[in-house]
């Protein structure tokens, strides 16, 4: 199967590559996995004092697709409130990607990474 | 001779509609049906017969292959007891088993790296001792306990793992090459 380019791009140069410490305070660590393919994401997001994503780091083991989706939204989501992080869907990465529906499950796989990092990030704060 | 075509693959191969199956009867009663509803059978008679032959013979081939394999015969399994075992919608796994799957693939990985074929066969290994531990937690959920959410979660563990395995199964073979 072809790779789009903004796939390929992303594929050989992944964005954020890394990890922050998941006991930092401002991080929030979403850790997915996707059964059907056996791939497996975690995405952190680092949270400033105003509720404003500074910065965001994946490790993806997984497809081209998997790995590209998860790139694109640490670049996505820097700059955007935790709120704002919520919105983004997968179809918006699947269209940005040109992802063919095969590798649809990719983008959901990323969307569901950016919601359970925000989710643990919250856990953090709540209280 | 007539195949029901309604009636779920463990009927078809007159096994009781468990987990734990007996393989060996399995294999003599696909390798029975398969001779009595083989095409060449019916060559001679009417082209309806012939289709409904093909018919027989595909059905018969589509339950061996879901049987035969332990993780496609869990899957449906747990579909026939009206359990989505949720593997295209399902990724919220359990965070301490994803970390363990990642670890496991940074290992693979850096052995892959390293050129160090001993410690792949290792993690080969204790990673198949590993499955044959969940393969036994499932079997007990299925045909014991009858707990099917947790079957299809244990699958969904199981679908992971067995990517590992081919993982780590790729790397051995790029070494060795």
């Amino acid at each position: 199967m072809a790779y789009s380019e903004k796939v390929l791009d992303h594929y050989e140069n992944p964005r954020n590559v890394g990890a922050f410490s998941k006991d930092d305070d401002g991080v929030g660590t979403g850790m997915v996995g996707a059964p059907a393919c056996g791939d497996v994401m975690k995405l952190q997001i680092k949270v400033g004092k105003d509720g404003v994503i500074e910065d965001a780091k994946f490790k993806t083991y997984g497809c081209g697709s998997a790995i590209a989706s998860s790139s694109l939204v640490t670049e996505w989501v820097k700059g955007k409130t935790v709120e704002q992080a919520l919105e983004i869907k997968n179809t918006q990465i699947a269209e940005e990607l040109a992802l063919p529906p095969v590798k649809i499950h990719c983008s959901i796989l990323a969307e569901d990474a950016i919601k359970a990092a925000v989710a643990d990030y919250k856990k953090k704060h709540e209280g | 001779m007539s195949i029901d075509l309604q009636q779920d693959f463990f009927r078809l191969f007159g096994l009781p509609r468990r987990f734990r199956i007996d393989e060996a009867a399995l294999e003599l009663a696909y390798h029975d049906l398969q001779g009595r509803v083989h095409p060449d059978r019916f060559a001679h008679l009417p082209d309806s017969d012939k289709r409904l032959s093909m018919q027989w013979a595909t059905q018969v081939n589509e339950g061996f292959r879901t049987l035969r394999k332990p993780l496609s015969r869990a899957t449906y399994l747990l579909e026939l007891m009206g359990v989505d075992a949720g593997l295209h919608t399902n990724t919220a796994m359990s965070p301490t088993f994803l970390m363990e799957q990642m670890e496991w693939r940074e290992a693979v990985e850096e052995a892959r790296a390293a050129g160090e074929a001993d410690e792949l066969a290792q993690l080969h290994t204790r990673l198949r001792q590993h499955s044959r531990e969940v393969f036994d937690d499932l079997a007990r959920q299925c045909d014991d306990e009858q707990d099917y959410a947790g079957a299809a979660e244990t699958v969904r563990r199981l679908m992971f793992m067995e990517k590992l395995q081919h993982e780590i199964d790729d790397a051995l073979e790029a070494l060795e090459s």
